[in-house]
């Protein structure tokens, strides 16, 4: 039997911190989610010994304030897990502001190790740290490491191990504030020790938590005084706060807020000034040179536009013929099964259901790959914060965060990668309404339906204005929702847009590979069982039933297709949609969009007639005039219908495969179940103004 | 000059910051990343289209909006 030691990584973001929990585990981890949140939780696991080590990574903070939700949420895993051991990641070339993270980590009272990492680059730099100066100053054993070159692991382990079992461990030393300050924090400890509310165990002593309870009250920390709130000693406790408040304001005429902040960086000078030597010279480094030119004011928006041009073309142009492949794969395997097995349902399930299901979620992979290939250089070189500066101020317009820019993009090839794209916006209220919009976005799969439409009811002349008027309709459509969303549903100070721009760096091989397979497989477990059972329902709506009222088997798939579940569903729905010129035929043709629109195509091939649904989708000419042909003369439809149908369907409903990945991402179904409210009462209404300004206009009619 | 703030500083300037003026988060955020009282700022440059800016603060590269970089007053 394995002892247990658990550790958490702590430290600020671009630090090499996730580099080094990959270094440590290897492929043994475990990617979720924090409950209730959309943040992610990573967590691996390494024998060492006789030990079992438990690895928690916590999202990567400048600070513990209560005032970020990723904060917040490194501070409650400390608190409610009780790491054994934080191992706190520095980025050894920026200490000053990475050791603001340490000393606020030191005031939990957890034992701490320090791994500074990215030594070679202060080597390089010709920085000198006095380590065992420095241990002795902050209080706690530091590891150099090189997380790029896999440097330091082992010591990190051993150096756990040992402080596990209080070998080797540096005497403690506290921070210190000013003196008043002092006073107050000790007569604020006194009372808390005194009316024993602090409850909140730390695996600390009790008087290091009673400290850091005290610090945080003074800091006004609402996470804290909301667990107190309800005490009986909280009257005296929030007396004394203000009295200490009010007392360090008139002495320092400044909030105790920004005392202790300056406590803090006041110390971290103090040590930096002891032990750390810096060369002289201040030479342009070589991310100020490359900043020179990709942040450019003339060719810094180019660059940018190409990077995203090649990121879409990595994912979609590079990545089509893999997915033709696929497609033919499993298009060869349904007809073998088709060969091999009798007619009837149980092959129509085999090979339409399951196998087409199957190759329905195996088929975006490479697109999901390629991407996340893209954005992990792009994140980890260091470019995602330039993309973000530079396009901040067209994005803030909308009230989203530069970084919105990427997944809008990536949503015009397809959803599916969009939505999980937004992951690397940092805000959840930016994320969700970057998720929410995103399917307004024209992306590939909607295309075809254009085509056909266009090419069926509309001239030459003017077939490139129509696809183009939709295609801006779409990125319009987005922005505008994006701005309502953020400001009704999603409300909140705006995130405010303090950044760093960290060294551009040469990303690894590996974490490159870990990246894209971590994806690849969340997509797969977890959106890709949701769309194979979403695809054999929508099987069965379109098969069932089979036979009608008299137990006669139906022989015309247009009155098969008519009799169906799904056909039902057209015809209830017809007179809901019938405002907006659309029949029943429609209406089924938008129900099998809901799979995947470019289904639209096919099913309206069928509902009129056509055999050759083959030659309809390749839009042959003379099939497309027939399609048109008996659009016309069937539904009435006129190029006006056909305009606001192009219309729906670019914002109705995004299909199930982007549902999925929705309810992945956000961790439930309500975001899911409100984008598919709000894209139909969206699309309704756009649908429906046109129609009736087209005509009373008498455009198209 | 009075309350000259960081939003005036041209590129390549320096100036010492006096005071952080604002409240809440983004304040919070501010002090959190070291532009405190006393600290020393280098203006790096402006985004191509003029927001936002990005500076030199204890020896790393920050961007930050103009109307945050407003509330930080200079000496």
């Amino acid at each position: 039997m394995k002892k247990h030691i658990t550790i958490a990584l702590a430290g600020n973001p671009n630090t090499g911190k996730t580099t080094i929990f990959n270094n440590l585990t290897g492929a043994r981890q475990h990617v979720g989610n924090y409950p209730g949140v959309t943040v992610e939780r990573k967590e691996g696991s390494v024998n060492y010994g006789p030990y079992q080590i438990k690895i928690i990574d916590l999202p990567g903070t400048y600070s513990l304030t209560a005032f970020s939700p990723d904060e917040l949420l490194a501070r409650q895993v400390i608190i409610e897990e009780k790491p054994d051991i934080i191992v706190n990641i520095i980025d050894a070339y920026n200490l000053e502001r990475n050791l603001y993270l340490t000393v606020q980590l030191k005031e939990l009272g957890i034992p701490m190790l320090l791994a500074f990492n990215m030594t070679d680059m202060i080597a390089a730099r010709g920085i000198h740290i006095d380590y065992p100066l420095m241990e002795k100053l902050l209080g706690s054993k530091i590891i150099p490491t090189v997380g790029l070159k896999n440097v330091g692991s082992q010591e990190i382990l051993k150096s756990v191990v040992e402080l596990y079992e209080k070998i080797n461990i540096p005497s403690e030393r506290d921070l210190f504030y000013e003196v008043e300050l002092e006073k107050e924090i000790v007569g604020l400890q006194r009372i808390l020790q005194e009316t024993a509310v602090g409850e909140v165990e730390l695996a600390a002593a009790q008087d290091k938590a009673n400290r850091w309870l005290a610090v945080k009250l003074l800091e006004n920390d609402n996470d804290i005084i909301n667990k107190f709130k309800t005490s009986d000693a909280w009257p005296d406790i929030t007396r004394q706060v203000e009295k200490s408040q009010k007392k360090l304001q008139d002495l320092y005429r400044e909030e105790p807020e920004m005392l202790i902040a300056h406590g803090r960086y006041a110390f971290i000078r103090g040590v930096l000034k002891e032990a750390v030597s810096y060369p002289g010279d201040d030479r342009v480094t070589l991310t100020e040179k490359i900043d020179n030119i990709l942040l450019n004011r003339i060719v810094g928006l180019p660059i940018f536009l190409a990077m995203m041009w090649l990121l879409f073309q990595l994912t979609f142009t590079l990545g089509a013929p893999p997915m033709e492949w696929i497609e033919a794969g499993f298009g060869w395997l349904g007809e073998r099964m088709a060969d091999i097995m009798p007619d009837g349902l149980l092959q129509s399930l085999i090979v339409d259901g399951i196998i087409g299901g199957v190759g329905g979620v195996v088929v975006f992979l490479p697109n999901i790959l390629l991407l996340f290939l893209g954005i992990a250089l792009l994140e980890d070189t260091g470019y995602m914060s330039r993309a973000a500066f530079l396009m901040d101020k067209v994005m803030h317009r909308t009230g989203l965060h530069g970084k919105s820019f990427v997944p809008m993009l990536i949503g015009f090839g397809c959803s599916i990668p969009a939505i999980m794209a937004s992951r690397t916006l940092e805000n959840e209220r930016d994320r969700l309404a970057t998720m929410l919009v995103t399917p307004l976005i024209s992306c590939g799969a909607k295309l075809p339906v254009y085509v056909l439409l266009i090419a069926a009811f509309f001239s030459d002349k003017v077939a490139g204005n129509i696809l183009f008027s939709i295609y801006i309709l779409g990125i319009l459509m987005a922005l505008l929702l994006a701005k309502v969303f953020r400001k009704w549903l999603l409300p909140g100070e705006t995130e405010p847009f303090v950044m760093e721009l960290p060294p551009y760096r040469f990303p690894t091989f590996k974490a490159l590979l870990i990246h894209m397979w971590e994806r690849a497989w969340l997509y797969l477990q977890k959106a890709g069982t949701i769309i194979l059972a979403a695809s054999i329902l929508m099987w069965g709506l379109f098969t069932f039933p089979q036979h009608d009222a008299n137990g006669v088997e139906f022989n015309d798939p247009v009155q098969q297709l008519e009799q169906s579940y799904a056909g039902r569903v057209g015809h209830l729905i017809e007179g809901v949609i019938s405002p907006l010129g659309f029949d029943w035929k429609v209406g089924v043709a938008l129900v099998s969009g809901v799979a995947a629109k470019e289904v639209i195509v096919s099913t309206m091939g069928t509902v009129y007639s056509i055999m050759d649904i083959d030659s309809l989708e390749e839009g042959e000419i003379q099939t497309v005039s027939s399609f048109s042909e008996r659009a016309r003369e069937q539904s009435g439809m006129t190029p006006l219908v056909a305009y606001v149908l192009m219309i729906f369907t670019l914002l109705y409903i995004p299909c199930m495969a982007a549902l999925a990945v929705m309810r992945r991402e956000t961790n439930g179904w309500k975001w899911p179940l409100f984008t598919v409210g709000y894209t139909l009462v969206l699309a309704w209404t756009v649908s429906f103004s046109i129609y009736q300004v087209g005509l009373l206009l008498g455009i198209g009619v | 000059m009075n309350n000259r703030s960081l939003r005036d500083l041209k590129p390549g300037e320096k100036a010492i910051v006096c005071k952080v003026s604002g409240s809440g988060p983004i304040r919070r955020r501010i002090l959190d990343m070291g532009i405190l009282p006393g600290s020393e700022v280098q203006m790096e440059r402006y985004a191509p289209m003029g927001d936002p800016v990005e500076i030199k603060i204890k020896g790393y590269y920050l961007s930050l909006r103009k109307n945050e970089a407003a509330t930080i007053i200079l000496a």
